[in-house]
């Protein structure tokens, strides 16, 4: 039998979601399948297209690749443009000419961005948001801008601005309407919305028609409004709604509909019967779908009709739930109170900045829609209630008053039916979640890579992990975080025990809450949570082995068994004269010199017997440990601030000392990277690291969490304008807390992400001290601070543990093993190779 | 082939839960105690993994309820008793450790 030749015209992300599906079903191998893209890429998720701003590169980005696509046999062309369809001869013609015959076709060409026909519209620093290629041009436009627009307050248009404020820009948003994100939200959600986003210093301007766009005075360009006022930006974003990429089936006849969109019946037929469309190209019963889920329920359908099923698309929820520029937003169902008769319920609170409503039918027992600004903890329950018709509680309100201490669970997971969708992106039900995990899924990761639920917008999160714990209870497992065999408790749990029951050694603890002898990853885990709290010196000889190697002899192990000797130099400011000495201690024994990125200088390759001449000799020059060898506080990285750069607003080097000698010494679950920037250029690149600052007009901002390395976290704003002493107060406890919770090796970017409640849960604690911990936190870190020494001078002044300091107990000959070459003027280790070229071996004599 | 038995240490150089290594007819020789018992263990210093002269800097403990060093470099663990190590195909040499007269000694 012959094949049946497939068509998909276009790849994003519907268009590769219909070729998936195809490879996944049983049918697939009746069909051949070629799919045109005028992408140069193959389909990339464009949902989380905002975090290639925050590092992610195309390949993180990637759905497929072409690996995969060769290997189930999916031809493919990328970066050319299908530009005719020839329904007579059954065959599509791209830009090169290239022609392709089709049994069936599919249109899943997706949208563009429409921008306002407003003079001045093409210049080149107008931009769009849309494809990678549009992010780029964003980027280098914005490196070369300090002011940028973004047209339109959409979810687009603040997720844009959230990009561009994030690049550094003073950033405005224009919208033609009179709110926020007026599709998804009423009047109040709109209003705090705006408040909020202005708050974060993003200036919002409503009801502004751009009339044209001219060349500025101050910056590159003039936008000129109706209402006679005007704005000056560098660059202009436009995010003004979206329009379906309906060109090539108006180009050959297919019907459309009135505004647009590529007509499709509930088989997501066009008026060709051989030809489908979907995705946001199509339009059904007189709607577009501007979103992904939609789309792949579309893709399903075509698909299941191609193949002679009956499945039928009969339209879509279209609820929603983000985070916009830090603000948690969520819209669901008919959120603006349409329906007639409709009745409202809203809760409005000014001091926490937290608006809900909710729309009920005019009986009181259905849940029509909802909007929450600042507070979308709820949206999971909502909008299950609203899509599953479910029954009201006999007092809705109290599905959005704050929950009472005390107060009954609302409404548990278990009163959803097993068929009600819990992601909507991978269409995973409740029921599939509770299979999962009956099959042996225990936690959010193995329960993604079995499901894929909450691998797409992620929204769902926080339901999925509802769901799934609550089937892990009925199952009867608990959940395991015992920290290794040797202690049933977690890391945060044993940090309890040791803080309140006052255990001062491993052995109290192994004696009273362990088994076993222990082993090395309970014991560092352990030592430091005793240095931690009691910040003796961890070379005593109750504590020393629990300590990693690097603890011990206070350096970096190597490969080949030497240390890297690396001395703090407190916001990377060090004078010629201690330059000069580390460059004399290099040359003196013979040690490999790098300059690190948290700015100071790594020597390698000292021996064991070396460390403490080495080290006395710096010592002696005014240095003191870099704690490089620790999971403790590392580097403050600063730029050179408002003392010399031109920019600078205020003193980042200072600070960046003062709080670099300050946590110095302390001991952390991980290891902890600071920076300080003197302007919101960000030349310290504090945006990536545990503890970001950054000096504005008004005080100091901080953020929180980044993380660099091998999974890089943009930070997040934690808070704003704050003078010296309360930065301080707020750093204090954030680190204590993220020292007496977060788990073994866990980064505070992880602890966050982990943290109940996330962000807005750990400001409260933190800056609204809603546990009643702060005054006890800021005691805790006093107490560590006091008791800093430099592990380095202790050690060099006890002759006792110098002796450690030698290769051989029993000899003061050095490790015979060590083999270096030389490459570009330096040492380093010889590679198994050149060591049997370099070295003689002698056979030791058997006795 | 005879094995004769070499003073390496006083005993208090050894403390509980740590380890040294000792250089014995040529031969680098790590030697360790225990905390809880203070038994002694003699294991070559050698870690065929990480190719370096480390296990002595290595963090002890127990696997279940066999006794184990874990190397300072990528943490495979040997058994203290008999050199095997538990996560790879390895097992390196062991020697014979005894405390007499408040010094240790290795047999080599
Ligand atoms: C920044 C951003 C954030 C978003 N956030 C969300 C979100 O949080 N939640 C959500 O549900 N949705 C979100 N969306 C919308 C979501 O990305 C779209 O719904 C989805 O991508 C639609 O898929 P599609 O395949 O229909 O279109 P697309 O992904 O746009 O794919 C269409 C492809 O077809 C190609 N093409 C077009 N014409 C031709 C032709 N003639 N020949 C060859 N190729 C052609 C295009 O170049 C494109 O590659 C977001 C979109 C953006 C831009």
């Amino acid at each position: 039998m012959n094949k049946q030749r497939i068509v998909v015209v276009g790849n994003g992300m519907v268009g590769h979601k219909f070729i998936d599906n195809l490879i996944a079903s049983d049918q697939s191998g009746q069909f051949e399948v070629i799919t045109f893209s005028e992408e140069p890429r193959l389909a990339y998720d464009r949902v989380q297209l905002s975090k290639y701003f925050a590092g992610a590169t195309a390949e993180d980005l990637a759905l497929t690749n072409e690996d995969y696509y060769q290997a189930h046999g999916v031809n493919y062309v990328l970066s050319d443009k299908v530009e005719r369809l020839d329904f007579i001869n059954k065959e599509v013609i791209t830009a090169s000419g290239r022609r392709e015959a089709y049994d069936k076709l599919v249109l899943a060409t997706g949208s563009f961005p429409f921008v306002p026909p407003i003079p001045g519209n093409d210049q080149p620093h107008c931009l769009v948001y849309r494809t990678i290629e549009d992010l780029e041009a964003i980027t280098k436009s914005a490196k070369q801008s300090q002011v940028g627009v973004v047209v339109g307050g959409g979810l687009l248009g603040l997720e844009a601005a959230n990009a561009l404020k994030q690049a550094g820009l003073s950033t405005h948003v224009v919208e033609f309407a009179p709110r926020l994100m007026a599709v998804q939200l009423d009047e109040g959600g709109g209003q705090l919305l705006r408040r909020k986003i202005e708050a974060m210093g993003v200036t919002v301007h409503t009801q502004k028609a751009t009339t044209e766009i001219v060349a500025g005075e101050k910056c590159r360009y003039r936008m000129n409004f109706a209402d006679g006022s005007h704005l000056e930006t560098d660059m202009i974003l436009f995010s003004a709604g979206i329009r379906p990429q309906d060109e090539l089936a108006r180009l050959c006849g297919l019907e459309l509909g009135e505004r647009g969109g590529i007509k499709v019946n509930n088989y997501c037929q066009t008026s060709e019967p051989d030809v489908y469309a979907i995705g946001e190209c199509a339009l059904w019963s007189g709607q577009i779908f501007g979103l992904v889920a939609p789309g792949y329920h579309m893709a399903k359908v075509a698909l299941s009709h191609i193949m002679g099923g009956d499945e039928a698309f009969t339209g879509a929820d279209m609820s929603t739930k983000l985070k916009l520029l830090g603000v948690d937003v969520a819209s669901v169902g008919d959120a603006q109170g349409r329906t007639p008769n409709s009745k409202s319920y809203i809760y409005s609170n000014d001091v926490e900045d937290i608006y809900k409503r909710i729309v009920v039918s005019a009986d009181g027992k259905r849940l029509l829609g909802a909007v929450m600004v600042g507070d979308a903890e709820a949206y999971g329950t909502l909008q299950q209630l609203c899509v599953n018709a479910m029954d009201l509680p006999a007092d809705p309100n109290v599905l959005i008053l704050p929950a009472v201490d005390g107060a009954a669970q609302l409404m548990g997971v278990d009163s959803l039916p097993d068929t009600a969708q819990i992601c909507s992106c991978f269409d995973v039900s409740k029921g599939a979640i509770c299979c999962a995990v009956q099959a042996g899924a225990q936690n959010m990761g193995e329960l993604k890579a079995s499901t894929l639920a909450s691998t797409g917008c992620g929204g769902c999160s926080a339901l999925v992990k509802q769901v799934m714990d609550a089937e892990l209870t009925k199952l009867g497992v608990e959940v395991n975080n015992d920290i290794c065999e040797h202690f049933a408790y977690s890391r945060q749990q044993l940090a309890d025990i040791v803080r309140v029951k006052k255990i001062r050694s491993f052995s109290a603890l192994l004696e009273s809450h362990g088994t076993g002898h222990g082993c090395d990853v309970c014991k560092p885990a352990i030592g430091s949570i005793l240095a931690s709290f009691w910040n003796d010196y961890i070379l005593e000889d109750d504590h020393i082995g629990l300590q990693d190697t690097n603890d011990i002899f206070l350096g970096n192990l190597q490969k080949d068994g030497t240390y890297s000797v690396v001395p703090r130099v407190a916001g990377g400011e060090i004078t010629p004269e201690k330059l000069i000495v580390l460059g004399q201690v290099a040359k003196q024994f013979n040690l490999y010199t790098k300059i690190t990125g948290g700015q100071r200088v790594d020597l390698f390759g000292a021996q064991l017997n070396d460390l403490p001449t080495i080290w006395q000799q710096l010592v002696d020059a005014g240095f003191e440990t870099g704690h490089a060898y620790g999971k403790s506080v590392r580097t403050v990285k600063s730029c050179v601030g408002s003392t010399w750069c031109r920019y600078g607003v205020d003193d980042s080097v200072g600070l960046a000392i003062d709080i670099e000698d300050r946590y110095k010494g302390l001991r952390s679950p991980h290891k902890l990277k600071f920076a300080v920037s003197g302007c919101t250029r960000e030349c310290a690149e504090a945006q990536s690291k545990d503890v970001g600052i950054i000096a504005t007009e008004k005080g100091w901002n901080l953020y929180v969490c980044g993380n660099g390395g091998m999974r890089p976290r943009h930070a997040d704003l934690f808070a704003t304008d704050l003078d010296s002493d309360t930065l301080i107060r707020y750093i204090d406890r954030f680190l204590m807390f993220y020292v007496r919770t977060a788990d073994r090796l866990q980064r505070t970017s992880v602890w966050l992400e982990n943290l109940e409640g996330g962000l807005d849960y750990l400001k409260q604690v933190i800056i609204e001290d809603s546990l009643g911990l702060g005054a006890e936190l800021e005691v805790e870190m006093q107490h560590v601070i006091s008791r800093y020494q430099c592990e380095w001078k202790t050690t060099l002044s006890d002759p006792a543990k110098l002796k450690r300091f030698s290769h051989f107990i029993n000899s003061d000959a050095r490790d015979d093993n060590l083999v270096y070459v030389q490459e570009r003027a330096q040492v380093r280790p010889a590679r198994e190779q050149e060591r049997i070229s370099t070295v003689e071996v002698v056979e030791p004599a058997l006795v | 082939m005879s094995v004769s038995w070499h003073v390496v240490c006083r005993s208090e150089a050894v403390i509980p839960g740590t380890g040294v290594c000792a250089l014995v007819e040529g031969k680098q020789v790590a030697i360790f105690r225990t905390f809880k018992d203070r038994q002694l263990f003699a294991l070559d210093n050698f870690d065929p993994i990480g190719r370096a002269n480390v296990l002595s800097r290595g963090i002890q403990g127990s696997i279940g309820e066999t006794l184990v060093v874990a190397s300072p470099l990528y943490k495979q663990h040997f058994a203290l008793a008999t050199g095997l190590c538990l996560e790879e195909d390895v097992r390196i040499p062991v020697y014979e450790v005894r405390e007499q007269h408040g010094l240790i000694e290795v047999a080599a």
